[in-house]
């Protein structure tokens, strides 16, 4: 029997660009996938017959540049496509609201004053988030052992800050934890564009535009970049299965070993060190390495409390990771028509979110319990620009829809024909006909989410990307690094530090956090 | 308008209604408050744990007297007691506790400690191992969200049972021929930490032979509402053998003695600690003995035995002998009389020993590596003037006394 | 003509507290009030005979006893009560107490569950730690952290030794602490609505958040940073109503021979080549004075008192945006009898403490919804106490002052100004929660007055009736406090200094803007602040 310096539990995609750098670094590495193929929550399916979808991450925007290189993924079939994907503010009332280029280069619809003052936020918003993207990029700052590159990598993002000048290094603290939509205000009259900003802040969080801290959100995604350009979005041709087929391909060249329908029952620990895993059919495999890819609460679980301490369990349990978001998947016999967008435009991302205060009125219920009457969601028609994932002439749909909470008051049994009711009648208003032109309708409420791809509270970002979760608080103090208080037992998943979306960039940090362990 | 606040109504008030009236009482009254009442000609009182307790009843020192020749009634009921019972049972007392409990067989007892994850101490206590999933664990602070929490992958239910269970430890070399008299047939068999059930009334009392003395001693535990027929029984047929109730101020002279320390007094509890320097590690407080680093994993394992792999105690917790015979409470410890090297948070005058002991926390190395040249300064305040005093100090292994009597089998039937 | 050492405009309770500190060092110095009376938001006024009303704020604990014994201000009348408890009324007939007895609230606690009310301990510990953390920060100037010179790199180090200081575990936790929701918070420690209501509502008290939005943690510990002397978080009452803490600090500047004009509204600061060097008043007439501070907030100040032209822009721009968000309001009521509770025991202590309707954190929460939406609240959230029942010289024996503080009442109306009907419609969603709970309450009612953002900022003259002249979250905190650049109470006109709540460290009747701005004019003037304590130790 073939035995393993490092089993990676999980092959999502954070999983693979763990193995994958691991593998690089010359260990020998298992994968072990739950499900029947890897990919995660970043998989393309079939859910429909001849109807091909990305399953929940359906836009790439923050696939980080060092994943592309190290994995190779270009070489391993990723193609980028050199066009920047559209936002579509979409509204009943007026003309969409367009931004063109890397998050709205341009912006059309929009009046010059707008745009200009558009121009002035958008490129203070990335002088911003270009602060913090080195804190994202990096393992977060072990507040009990700093070591001299940390510091020093601290000292250097300090400089950095001096660098903005003296007015702007105000501003930039004053805004930190400001909620989105003040910051809005400051500067902007448009409400769609206004709600577009508020949206993306918000989106795939417990948080409405008013809330405090909701900033974060938007900096969050625009300290993404694709293809080198920050704040550049695409629709991946193939889906977002297609990342997964590059990095599945990066790690067979690695020597990594996949194993799919191999789901873990527990995590073998002796005297305070991992040293294995137990799989569902009691089969045991034994590596000096544990590095775990999924949901920290689900990673713990197979641990066992006896194995923790109480503090570290009561802090795992009081992870908030209750997901908020819906994914809507639409077979239509026709590509639908939204009111005023250009037919290019439909190849977009197109939003529904029509002022800030609409998007905080959607917020306002799922606090108790209870879905958006008036949704809020971003769309994508994904085989407008590869057909290859629905049949001629037919179109996919695909939006995240929030807020939808996780645990809905009178239960998702109930509550799921209603609230898609509540999201028909919103996409039917923007694109009048849709409904009579559906083949057939897939919603995963985060229920759905939590049971198909194993995501606990169905959240996308395993635990709540909010400002007490974050950093030296991600997942939980004690475990923020990779490491936890298991010996040989890593987190490299979306719960860890920076968080989820197709990044990859947790799963790096952790891999190169155990190589410089062993050095 | 929507109207969410509903019509009050007296009549659907719920039972916890009925309980609203404890805001007269802020002192709650013992199960044995009745009896304690009848003896009390001190009317010395102090708060335990939110319970009218002695200091005195009729005469502090003889009271200590009483524990050393006779038999020396001490209310432990408001003791906190949990009752932890379940098919878990003894795997979860092992991961909250200290001490192997898989070496704690039914009818055994053991004084042990809990850590949260930074191996601080949360308490200490003592583990009655009443049946083979049945436990109970008695300790100075309260702790239920901690056990509750602690609860999480184990099946085993966790009960606080303060109020349901009365507490009398009966200490002093004729303990056991009150109990013998009292009519508790067997008792004699009991070797130290053993613990057994005998009838009493329409119920059981566990007695175990277990004390705060550090002399021959016993402690009973019974339902609330047979804790009056019992000290009844105990008083009857103790008359003969000098029984007498006695308040905190002597026991505690006997605990110093026996060098045992409390919760709250020579260290501060984890949860109640607020300046972050006041935190222990077992090893700090003298409970280093009770790590098992061989059992199973428990809380604060790995920071307890990091700490020691790192040499980074900071603590060390000392018996004294103290020249002179004034007492040294809360004086400040020297080394070479210069450096201020610690505190005493216990000290008395010894009458078993005949010496000057204290109970102190020092700074490592002091007290750990450099323990010659250490001196306390006592502020006597002596008719409204402090005479200062700086005296030797010699540190000596605790207990102070080791009395035969305490672990004698069988033990002496006076 | 006389050129006044400094003209303080506002006689509210910080401009009080700057003026006496000045003037006891030596300085010629007029306080010009718009009212008739002094106070600002700390005032007793007898709105109907009989009744003395403390109509803007209503309880005392932030008040910083440095100040009082500086300025001798128990010589000048000034006694604070200590609450003896209080009440949240659950809607199933019962309540839940606060008593200052630990085991008692222990007991309290318990009767909803056990495991709340052992689990109180950890959380008391954990919150009286961010208390100490903060405490020492109250009476000092906020750092620049984009200034070189050494004094505000001196005291960025200080911060950052003592956050050091406090170990991984317990960074981790303030860093989580100053961004949470004190619902999230609550839910760490918590399983019980009326338990975590009971803490929750000190996360709301005066700001335009809901206790579900992210940074009402900290707002809780503005609250809990108090103390009566010495008790730390307790609050009381200030006997003869909150007008007492002001009245004693006017007697106190007069004593030491300072000057108060009132009736004497300010039109606009005299500004000469960029310096102020005095005020106009309503009236047209011109006073001089060699410095001018202001106790008005940071928006009326600068955008109403100060000509635009004399203001950088981007000072301009920082203080339009500076938050100030009209939360709440207020009912006064005289009563002619003491109101009865039948939930409540008749010897219950909670009568003389704070009562509160609201035993749910989703109450709360749904009440701010409605805020949001700029409509008052249908279901408040009203912090209720009746001073009389421990301080006999408001009202006649038997008689009884009450104070209903009001969440949420938002500055406009759906988008308009207020109405009379709009106010009385806010009344009648007090007056009824409170007679679900009191039979007969309204037919005890002798006077009523009723105010909402729209009556506070015209008789006190706080924008937007806020109490805190400003919200106190993250962005309007510390070195943000009013805005960037401009957080040690000076500005960008020489010779005019902020004393307000607008600064550092915010609102509440505190002192501590007052007092601060004191030493830094002090600092600037090269005089000696020796009649100024140090800060009280935490130790």
């Amino acid at each position: 029997m073939t035995s393993f310096d490092v089993i990676v539990i999980g092959g999502g995609h954070n999983g693979l660009v763990a193995a994958t750098t691991l593998g690089r670094a010359g260990r020998k590495v298992l994968v072990l996938e739950a499900a029947g193929e890897i990919g995660g929550a970043a998989r393309t399916e079939e859910f429909f017959p001849g109807f091909r979808v990305s399953s929940i991450a359906h836009v790439l925007n923050r696939l980080h540049p060092e994943v592309v290189k190290i994995l190779e993924l270009e070489k391993h079939g990723l193609a980028f496509e050199r066009q920047a994907t559209p936002s579509v503010a979409l509204s009943t009332t007026d003309d969409p609201l367009v931004l063109r280029g890397a998050y709205g280069e341009s912006l059309d619809g929009a009046t010059d004053s707008e745009a200009a003052a558009w121009r002035e936020l958008r490129a203070l918003l990335f002088r911003y988030a270009g602060i913090l993207k080195p804190f994202l990029a990096r393992r977060p700052p072990d507040l009990a052992d700093m070591s001299l590159s940390e510091t020093s990598a601290l000292a250097m993002a300090g400089l950095s800050l001096k660098r903005l000048g003296k007015e702007d290094m105000r501003d930039f603290l004053r805004m930190l934890l400001m909620n989105v939509a003040d910051v809005l205000d400051e500067h902007l009259e448009d409400d769609r564009l206004k709600g577009l900003l508020a949206f993306d802040a918000v989106l795939g969080s417990h948080l409405g535009p008013r809330s405090p801290t909701s900033l974060l959100g938007l900096y969050y995604r625009l300290a993404g970049e694709i293809g080198g350009v920050p704040g550049a979005q695409l629709l991946p041709k193939g889906g977002m299965g297609a990342i997964i087929a590059a990095m599945g391909a990066s790690a067979s060249a690695a020597g990594i070993v996949v194993r799919s329908n191999a789901e873990v029952a527990k995590i073998l620990v002796e005297k305070g060190r991992a040293v294995g895993v137990a799989l569902q059919n009691d089969e045991q495999i034994r590596a000096k390495t544990i590095v775990s890819a999924i949901n920290p609460s689900s990673t713990f679980s197979l641990v066992g409390s006896r194995e923790l301490d109480t503090g570290f369990v009561r802090k795992v349990k009081n992870i908030r990771m209750m997901g908020d978001a819906a994914k809507l998947h639409l077979a239509l016999d026709r590509p639908p028509e939204f009111l005023g967008v250009r037919t290019e435009d439909h190849r977009g991302r197109l939003v529904i979110a029509p002022s800030t205060d609409h998007v905080e009125r959607a917020f306002n219920p799922s606090k108790y319990g209870e879905f958006s009457p008036e949704p809020v969601m971003e769309i994508t028609l994904p085989s407008l620009a590869d057909p290859s994932l629905a049949p001629d002439g037919a179109c996919v749909l695909s939006a995240v829809v929030q807020y939808a909470p996780y645990a809905l008051g009178e239960g998702w049994e109930a509550g799921k024909p209603k609230f898609l009711n509540a999201i028909m009648a919103q996409l039917e208003a923007h694109a009048p006909g849709i409904a009579k032109s559906i083949r057939h309708t897939e919603l995963l409420t985060p229920l759905d989410i939590e049971q198909r791809y194993r995501m606990p509270g169905g959240h996308w970002h395993h635990g709540e990307l909010q400002a007490d979760q974050m950093l030296m608080s991600r997942p939980v103090s004690g475990a923020a690094g990779y490491s936890t208080p298991v010996d040989g037992l890593y987190l490299c998943g979306a719960g860890s530090h920076p968080g989820g979306g197709v990044s990859g960039v947790p799963g790096l940090n952790a891999a190169r956090h155990i190589i410089a362990m062993k050095a | 308008m929507a109207k969410t606040a509903r019509k009050t109504n007296a009549s659907t008030r719920p039972p916890r209604a009925a309980l609203q009236g404890h805001f007269r009482t802020l002192r709650l009254p013992s199960p044995l408050q009745p009896r304690i009442d009848a003896l009390a000609k001190t009317e010395d009182w102090y708060t335990w744990a939110g319970y009218k307790a002695p200091l005195s009843l009729w005469d502090e020192e003889l009271e200590y007297f009483t524990i050393r020749s006779q038999a020396a009634a001490f209310d432990i009921s408001p003791m906190v007691k949990y009752r932890i019972e379940g098919a878990d049972a003894e795997a979860f007392c092992n991961r909250v506790t200290l001490r192997d409990v898989s070496k704690l067989k039914p009818g055994r007892v053991h004084y042990t400690a809990w850590c949260d994850d930074a191996g601080h101490v949360l308490d200490d206590g003592t583990l009655f191992r009443l049946a083979p999933t049945h436990f109970r664990l008695c300790c100075q602070e309260r702790h239920l969200p901690w056990l509750l929490d602690s609860t999480i992958g184990f099946d085993v239910m966790v009960e606080e049972e303060t109020e349901a269970v009365a507490g009398l430890a009966l200490q002093g070399p004729t303990s056991l021929a009150v109990l013998r008299d009292a009519g508790f047939a067997g008792v004699e068999k009991l070797k130290i930490f053993d613990l057994a059930e005998f009838p009493h009334e329409s119920g059981m009392v566990a007695i175990s032979r277990t004390g705060f003395t550090g002399d021959l001693g016993y402690e009973l535990f019974v339902p609330a509402k047979l804790a009056l027929s019992l000290w009844d029984r105990l008083f009857e047929v103790g008359r003969l053998h000098g029984i007498r109730a006695i308040g905190y101020t002597a026991l505690n002279r006997a605990r110093i003695e026996a060098g045992l320390i409390v919760a709250n007094a020579d260290f501060v509890t984890a949860e109640h600690a607020i300046r972050g320097d006041r935190l222990r590690l077992p090893d700090e407080i003298g409970l280093g003995f009770m790590v098992d680093a061989e059992k199973p994993h428990f809380n604060g394992r790995r920071t307890i035995l990091a700490a020691r792999a790192n040499r980074s105690m900071k603590h060390v917790l000392v018996g004294l002998e103290i020249e002179g015979n004034i007492p040294a409470e809360h004086a400040i410890v020297y080394h070479r009389q210069k450096r201020e090297v610690g505190l005493v948070s216990a000290a008395i005058w010894s009458p078993m020993a005949k010496r000057n002991i204290a109970i102190a926390s020092l700074s490592r190395p002091y007290g750990d590596t450099v323990t010659d040249d250490l001196w306390v300064e006592i502020y006597a305040m002596r008719e409204l003037k402090y005479e200062r005093l700086m005296k030797r100090a010699r540190i000596v292994p605790r207990p102070f006394i080791k009395l035969e009597r305490r672990t004698a089998n069988p033990p002496a039937n006076v | 003509m006389k050129t006044w050492d400094a003209i303080v405009i506002g006689g509210g309770h910080n401009g009080l507290v700057n003026a006496c500190y000045l003037q006891r060092a030596g300085l010629d110095v007029l306080v010009v009030e718009k009212n008739a009376w002094v106070g600002g938001a700390a005032t007793s006024r007898e709105l109907t005979p009989g009744f003395l009303y403390s109509n803007c704020s209503y309880v005392c604990s932030l008040f910083r006893p440095e100040i009082m014994r500086d300025l001798e201000l128990p010589r000048f009348g000034l006694q604070v009560i200590s609450y003896e408890g209080g009440a949240v009324f659950t809607r199933d007939g019962d309540y839940l107490a606060n008593y200052r007895d630990h085991d008692a609230h222990r007991r309290e606690f318990a009767r909803f569950s056990a495991r709340d009310a052992e689990a109180y301990d950890r959380y008391a510990r954990d919150v009286t730690r961010q208390c100490r953390f903060i405490q020492p920060l109250l009476m000092r100037t906020a750092p620049d952290p984009t200034s070189l010179r050494p004094r505000d790199i001196g005291e960025l180090m200080y911060l950052g030794r003592k956050f050091a200081g406090l170990g991984a575990e317990e960074m981790a936790l303030t860093l989580r602490f100053w961004t949470m929701s004190i619902s999230d918070f609550l839910d760490e420690y918590f399983e019980t609505d009326v338990i975590k209501a009971n803490f929750a509502l000190s996360g709301i008290i005066g700001t335009a958040l809901g206790p579900m939005s992210p940074g009402t943690a900290y707002v809780l510990l503005h609250h809990y940073m108090g103390e009566v002397d010495g008790s730390v978080g307790a609050w009381g009452y200030a006997r003869g109503g909150m007008g007492a803490v002001t009245k004693a600090l006017a007697d106190s500047f007069r004593a030491s021979g300072g000057t108060i004009r009132t009736e004497a509204e300010v039109d606009h600061v005299l500004v000469k080549s960029g310096k102020a060097n005095g005020i106009v008043l309503a009236s047209g007439e011109e006073v001089y004075g060699k410095l001018v501070v202001s106790n008005a907030d940071v928006k009326r100040t600068f955008l109403k008192l100060v000509e635009e032209k004399e203001l950088p822009e981007i000072f301009l721009r920082r203080v339009r945006n500076f938050k100030i968000r009209g939360s709440s309001g207020k009912v006064n009521i005289a009563l002619d009898s003491m109101p009865e509770f039948p939930a409540l025991p008749k010897d219950s202590p909670c009568y003389r403490g704070d009562m509160h309707f609201t035993d749910s954190v989703e109450r709360m929460e749904r009440a701010y919804d409605d805020w949001k939406a700029g409509k008052w609240s249908a279901d408040p959230f009203l912090d209720m106490v009746i001073p009389t029942t421990l301080d006999p010289t408001m009202a006649a024996p038997g008689k009884h002052f009450m104070s209903c503080f009001v969440q949420y009442a938002p500055p406009k109306v759906g988008g308009r100004d207020w109405t009379d009907a709009d106010r009385d419609g806010f009344a009648e969603s007090v007056i009824s929660q409170i007679a679900e709970y009191s039979p007969g309450f309204r037919d005890r009612i002798v006077h009523m007055e009723v105010r909402t953002s729209r009556e506070i900022e015209a008789e006190v003259g706080l924008t937007e009736g806020n109490i805190f002249q400003g919200e106190l979250t993250f962005d309007q905190l510390l070195f943000n406090r009013p805005v960037p650049g401009y957080a040690q109470y000076r500005s960008p006109v020489g010779g005019l200094y902020m004393c307000g709540s607008s600064t550092h460290p915010g609102g509440g009747v505190m002192g501590a803007p007052g007092h601060n701005a004191a030493a830094e004019i002090l600092r600037d003037l090269k005089r000696g602040t020796k009649h100024m304590s140090p800060a009280h130790d935490v130790i």
